[in-house]
């Protein structure tokens, strides 16, 4: 299913290809309570990001698709496995190591209310990550102006809080703030789901501008099917805490194999009535035979 | 730039209030104005001001030393020498109650100082890594705060003597576990905030993610706290040395309140002067703190008062007076008595501080019948929630009905000239022939009670069965909601089930007394795809068989075409379209339908540009 077989074999050819690479990565929570068994988030995930290439990873909710995430930014505990930045294993980097890694790898959030610290400017929390590479101040404002203008924000908005934005101005000043120091790489979790569905096709018009323009890379989190169909090369289905089905955008969202990603496709309603008619019909089929199929299977076994 | 319409929406957003506030940036700058905009607020600061100014000039001011005694003129009335007369031992009360400022505030600071260095530190680092630095200093915490202060206060002065400095030191430690808890508290309130993940992505240090992005939340508190402990500092420290145990060799409020006590029948101001003193300083103080409180509660308490003042000032309220009285309501328009609910331009409005009335829906008319299911569809801040809510009667206090009337069955909820939603006439429809369906589950069950509890009650309450009968029909209800083990789900706490579990208990209870006509306010978007595409089954089910009418409130499409049969599109609180759902899904007539319908992804070729190709021409 999963084309990473190859880890460790030839090293050189997948790492020059590949900006990021995840190896067999397995996370863990300690369990709560005393000697309460660890609560195992994600199991054996093997991904590949390329330059310049966005890897979509849809799942519902407890999936385990923000946990990847928060893994490669290193706000999740890597129990076991490797995740490999341009060519550097990151899997336990310090926060020395994320320091200067912060310059290639960066973070869009969800949530635009609360990913932005209310009692700051939108001009010092885009100079953040630059003063944090040591960047003089003069030089940081004009690349903070430069950053409003290539999100499409005015730049008087510099001296203004969060709080007088709409919270698809929000998500713009928190792509402006990942862009600041230009990385290789930014995972995207679910930047568009809190938004309304106008503003969300205005700012995806925007990453893909952006993707056009830099050639950076994305790791993009999304629950919908859509969403991630419309901005993936590739496209990784998550269930459980799993990859269980990875491959090209079109094939794994028009034509999937795995029945959980065929349930997916079928349960998202699409705004025809009688399209999505056939479509629920279509998926009332398809529970009825992976309900008839899970069956055998059990009588099989 | 190809987004010109958010663009367009980003400046204007960015314009209004560059009118009002072009200078209100800074946080700290619009509490301080606030701050001076309060009465109080100004009283304590301009008191505190005084007292530590005389305190300051206490050296200049005072015409006599602070131990100069006089042994010739002891106890003496006011004159043109001592301006507040003497002591037993003949000292001037004016120049003991300055040097005695210098040194009661000083103390206060000293305390409050001890105690934010003890306190603030160890609550930023237990809050921010919790962990074991957490475990051991609550441990700290807890010893401290079971000592009885008082009597470690008075061994302290047995083993050190009478100083003022050591036992306010020692008042300092004791009193520090309430900053270590405020800023535990406050820190841990935002250790998991996003801004603050994203900081350690940047690659802050820990240092400097507390300095920037921590310490702001816990700075307002720690200030209002402080004004609180000085005053506190204040009065223990006093009351020690007017127990006698204070340095009779230096002149604090204390000492003197002690000397005034003993010659209380020969001079009574005597003890009248430090005890104004002291009133007025903790007086100011504690005042002062809630000044700084209120000005950092964003104002929200002033403008609520002023919104409740002005419909009684702006608007007449006479009708609110006649209307009780008015026995029977107006009879509905003819010929519109078959709708289950007809409104008819409905406009809700909530009254602004200026007095002007800020209008959330405008002009809104649409109908549902029996068995139909008519969408709503809008962005945020559309007013379709709102409108809802005026039909449910659950639009908060401060909201006023400005125009149009609403119709359920015949009769108006909201008649023509109405100001509010007659609860009255709502209380007995609501959860007997109007019922709702949330957004959010989870939050809509009380965790403190199981979900057969929250089932059967109101079943009691409003069909009047008994117990017994309520709990068979609860359990037949949650086996019509597609729930496999009804008595399982009977029996469980909201916590015990999943969101798409939960949706469906809040559907039975919804359907559990008969309704004539469901809400239902955004029921799927907090639920994943697939749960939502079987709630949507079940709703589509249910009203099938029970052949009620749904109001659906939605921001999806998808929904729509899946479930409505009629739709009515709304933008800032205005009706835009309304139709059958073919006819707008299809051909939408108007620019705002079809640039919503342009935003789907649904059947667009992935990385295209969406906007450009579809509202950039109608939008700029």
């Amino acid at each position: 299913m999963t084309a990473t077989v190859t880890s460790g074999s030839t090293p050189a050819a997948g790492e020059h290809t590949d900006l990021l690479r995840v190896d067999n990565l397995i996370v863990e929570y300690p369990g709560k309570g005393f000697r309460a068994k660890p609560f195992r988030a994600l199991t054996d995930i093997n991904i590949t990001i390329g330059q310049g290439e966005t890897l979509g990873l849809v799942g519902e909710s407890g999936s385990g698709k923000t946990t990847l995430g928060r893994a490669v930014l290193g706000l999740a505990p890597v129990t076991a496995g490797r995740i490999t930045f341009d060519g550097k294993d990151i899997s336990h980097a310090s926060r020395k190591d994320r320091r200067t890694l912060s310059r290639d790898l960066q973070v869009v959030f969800q949530d635009p209310y609360t990913s932005l610290n209310p009692a700051l400017e939108i001009g010092d929390i885009l100079a953040e990550p630059l003063a944090v590479q040591g960047k003089p101040p003069a030089e940081a404002r004009a690349r903070v102006r430069e950053l409003l203008d290539q999100v499409g924000l005015p730049s008087d908005a510099i001296h203004r809080l969060p709080r007088e934005f709409s919270g698809g101005q929000r998500q713009r000043v928190a792509i402006a703030r990942a862009l600041a120091l230009s990385p290789k790489l930014i995972v995207c979790d679910e930047p568009v789901s809190a938004l309304d569905l106008s503003t969300q096709a205005r700012v995806l018009d925007l990453f893909l501008q952006i993707q056009r323009d830099t050639g950076v890379s994305y790791l993009f989190v999304s629950h919908d099917l859509d969403v991630v169909r419309h901005i993936s090369h590739r496209v990784a289905v998550m269930y459980h805490g799993e990859i269980v089905e990875q491959g090209p955008a079109d094939v794994v969202t028009r034509d999937p194999e795995h029945p959980y990603t065929q349930r997916l496709l079928l349960a998202s309603p699409v705004p025809d009535p009688d399209r999505q008619e056939q479509r629920r019909a279509d998926r009332h089929r398809l529970l009825e035979l992976q309900r008839q199929q899970h069956e055998q299977a059990g009588v099989l076994a | 730039m190809n987004n010109s319409s958010e663009e367009a929406a980003a400046t204007a957003a960015v314009a209004t209030p560059a009118g009002t506030g072009q200078s209100g940036t800074v946080v700290r700058s619009t509490v301080i104005r606030r701050l001076f905009k309060n009465p109080l607020g100004i009283a304590a600061m301009g008191i505190l001001l005084v007292i530590s100014l005389l305190a300051l000039l206490a050296p200049v001011l005072a015409p006599f030393d602070q131990n100069y005694a006089n042994i010739a003129k002891t106890l003496a009335a006011p004159d043109s020498v001592n301006v507040l007369g003497t002591d037993s031992a003949g000292r001037d009360v004016w120049s003991r109650l300055l040097f005695g400022a210098q040194l009661t505030l000083l103390s206060a600071l000293l305390c409050a100082g001890v105690a934010i260095v003890i306190g603030l530190p160890a609550g930023l680092i237990a809050g921010y890594y919790a962990g074991k630095f957490e475990a051991g200093s609550n441990w700290v915490v807890s010893i401290l705060m079971s000592l009885p202060g008082l009597i470690v206060l008075l061994t302290i002065r047995a083993a050190f003597g009478p100083s003022v400095w050591i036992s306010m030191i020692a008042f300092g430690i004791l009193i520090s576990p309430s900053y270590f808890r405020l800023t535990r508290t406050a820190v841990q309130s935002v250790r998991n905030e996003l801004y603050v993940d994203a900081a350690r992505v940047s690659g802050l240090s820990d240092l400097s993610i507390i300095a920037r992005h921590i310490f702001s939340v816990v700075r307002a508190p720690i200030i209002i706290q402080t004004a609180a402990i000085a005053g506190v500092a204040i009065a223990i420290q006093s009351g020690l040395e007017f127990l006698g145990l204070g340095d009779p060799t230096k002149a604090t409020w204390g000492v003197m309140l002690s000397e005034g006590f003993k010659n209380v029948y020969l001079n009574p101001t005597l003890l009248f002067w430090p005890a104004l003193a002291m009133a007025l300083t903790i007086g100011g103080l504690v005042l002062l703190g809630n000044a700084l409180r209120d000005a950092l509660e964003d104002g929200e308490k002033i403008k609520h008062r002023r919104k409740a003042a002005v419909p009684s000032a702006g608007t007449t309220p006479a009708p609110s007076t006649a209307r009780p009285s008015r026995k029977s309501v107006a009879a509905v328009d003819a010929g519109t008595e078959h709708h289950l609910v007809k409104v008819t331009n409905l406009g809700v409005g909530y009254p602004q501080a200026d007095g002007s009335i800020k209008k959330v829906v405008d002009d809104v008319s649409f109908h549902v019948d029996r068995g139909e299911i008519l969408g709503i569809v809008g962005e945020s801040g559309s007013g379709k929630s709102q409108t809802a809510f005026s039909i449910l009667g659950l639009l908060p206090d401060n909201a006023r009905i400005v125009a149009g009337s609403i119709q359920f069955d015949g009769n108006y909820t909201v008649a023509p000239g109405d100001e509010r939603v007659s609860q009255e006439r709502l209380s007995k429809l609501r959860g007997k022939r109007i019922s709702y369906i949330p957004q959010e589950p989870m939050s809509n069950l009380d965790p403190a009670f199981t979900i057969g509890y929250q089932l059967v009650t109101p079943m009691m309450r409003v069909l009047g069965i008994s117990k017994e009968e309520a709990r068979t029909r609860a359990l037949k209800l949650l086996t019509d909601v597609g729930i496999v083990n009804p008595k399982r789900t009977f029996d469980a706490y909201p916590h015990e089930v999943s969101g798409g579990m939960a949706q469906r208990v809040l559907i039975a209870g919804a359907i559990s007394c008969e309704p004539d006509l469901v809400i239902a306010d955004e029921p799927t978007t907090a639920l994943d795809v697939t749960v939502q595409a079987d709630v949507l089954d079940l709703i589509r089910d249910l009203q099938k068989r029970l052949n009620i009418g749904v109001i659906l409130v939605t921001h999806n499409f998808g929904v729509v075409a899946d479930l409505c049969d009629r739709v009515v599109v709304m933008q800032n609180g205005r009706l835009v379209e309304e139709g059958p759902v073919r006819g707008i899904l299809r051909n939408p007539q108007e620019t705002y339908t079809r640039t919503l319908l342009g935003s789907m992804l649904e059947g667009r070729e992935p990385m295209t540009t969406l906007v450009s190709s579809t509202s950039q021409g109608a939008a700029s």
